[in-house]
């Protein structure tokens, strides 16, 4: 557990200095944001409801997808990846540690990003923000989890930026159709209705399933995923 | 202790090593050698286990638990690439890798190692702004930081200058007087080699020899070697 909380410190560390992949990611939703709210906004108009999830989960995953093609690209400068693989740390330590990592850019992110959302698209909730924030827990954990788990097995492609988010994407449908289906109800649904509440736990645990599955997966895989 | 057993290694197609045992005794200091191509470095990954076999096997054998983080804890390995993070300082870097090979009173021992190598008065400074020299310098600092007891080293005097070379050549004696065990792949005759008592060949990923040096003369050790490699 503490080989996890040093390889975070250790990419946390890093990027305090470089800013480069948060600055990045950052950067990207908020120009997506921008190009949004100029495209489907007039003056004084409102968002269609039926847009907001969408909006947020496009946002969410093509930062994220930023923030992946660093989470092992950069360990290949001097060969550190080799070096963390010699030191007596398990690989599911690493893939963990690197998860850790791209989560929390990618909280970051949804922490800056969300308050301007509701500002420049002026919305009003049905249910409470408390609502989100499983959804976007499961949904941050699960495209962190699967992300990295693919990230590592395409270091050492030559195309591993192309090749990334064309094997993600595929398998994130499950998780991204939860995420947009759950927020859609947070966002819209009546409250007081059992059926739409009991929709949303559907959604949310279809989530929780896919983390586990992918989590499980990666951990048992990530030894022969990791080979140098 | 190391023990390699019918090590062979496929990449694809491709067959990298070929059916290799060894045994490297405790204290022992060995020199791969052999042309480009020839299986040294993959060896080398095989045996520290940073590689797996795709048949054969490696057996460490080390006092105390047999466990794979315990005995790589008593693993050493150091190659030419770094294995530094070049936006962390020389503190910041020796501290990452101590907490990982959980080095007791990890403070004073990287003030002992960062004096060892003469990067004291740097170590706050970012690894980039390093020369080559001073890279290599704290990869050995990074090597000895959690005082191992089987060395690997892979071309380590590769990009070195002619004081750099020096330094680590010293720095090789005293680790073998000090009784390590170690396994060096180089190209570099003059640096380290007669200081070896036994050598190994590899050409094209097979062991052609394997035996003591009779000669310590780096003429006598050059010319045996071509020797070997030419009746292949």
């Amino acid at each position: 557990m503490r080989k996890i909380f040093w390889i975070i410190w250790k990419d946390l560390a890093i990027e305090l200095r470089s800013r480069e992949v948060t600055g990045a990611m950052v950067l990207f939703a908020l120009m997506v944001l921008v190009i949004f709210a100029f495209s489907f906004l007039r003056p004084g108009e409102k968002l269609p409801p039926e847009m907001i999830p969408g909006v947020i989960w496009v946002t969410v995953a093509f930062a994220g997808m930023l923030g992946l093609n660093h989470a092992f690209l950069p360990e290949k400068q001097n060969d550190t990846l080799t070096g963390l693989i010699l030191a007596p740390v398990s690989k599911s330590a690493i893939y963990l540690g690197k998860v850790g990592t791209h989560f929390l850019f990618l909280l970051l992110v949804e922490i800056i990003a969300l308050p301007l959302f509701f500002i420049f698209f002026n919305i009003q909730m049905q249910g409470s923000v408390l609502y989100l924030v499983p959804v976007l827990f499961f949904g941050t954990a699960g495209f962190s989890g699967l992300g990295v788990f693919l990230s590592a097995l395409s270091v050492h492609t030559k195309s591993n930026e192309l090749l990334l988010p064309v094997i993600l994407f595929p398998l994130l449908i499950p998780l991204l159709l939860g995420g947009v289906k759950a927020t859609g109800i947070v966002f819209n649904a009546s409250w007081a209705d059992p059926v739409w509440v009991g929709a949303y736990w559907s959604w949310l645990r279809l989530m929780a399933v896919f983390d586990i599955i992918f989590f499980t997966l990666s951990l048992v895989l990530i030894d022969y995923v990791l080979e140098v | 202790m190391i023990r390699g057993e019918n090590i062979s290694l496929k990449l694809g197609e491709k067959t990298i090593l070929r059916d290799i045992s060894l045994v490297v005794d405790p204290g022992e200091f060995v020199v791969l050698l052999g042309p480009n191509g020839a299986g040294k470095s993959t060896l080398l990954k095989v045996l520290a286990l940073i590689l797996k076999p795709t048949s054969g096997r490696v057996i460490h054998k080390y006092q105390g638990s047999d466990r794979e983080e315990d005995i790589k804890r008593k693993i050493g390995f150091l190659s030419h690439r770094s294995f530094l993070y070049e936006r962390l300082t020389a503190w910041e870097n020796l501290e990452f890798y101590g907490k990982l090979y959980q080095v007791a009173d990890l403070t004073r021992r990287a003030e002992e190692i960062l004096e060892q190598v003469g990067l004291s008065y740097y170590c706050h400074d970012p690894v980039y702004t390093y020369s080559r020299g001073m890279v290599q310098r704290l990869s050995l600092a990074r090597l000895l930081l959690h005082n191992p007891e089987m060395l690997f080293l892979d071309e380590p005097f590769t990009g070195l200058d002619q004081k750099g070379g020096e330094i680590l050549t010293e720095t090789i004696k005293v680790l073998h007087e000090q009784g390590k065990t170690m396994l060096m792949v180089t190209h570099y005759f003059d640096r380290g080699v007669d200081l070896a008592g036994r050598i190994l060949v590899l050409n094209k990923g097979s062991k052609v020899f394997d035996g003591k040096l009779t000669s310590s003369d780096l003429r006598d050790i050059q010319e045996f070697y071509r020797a070997q490699v030419e009746t292949e």
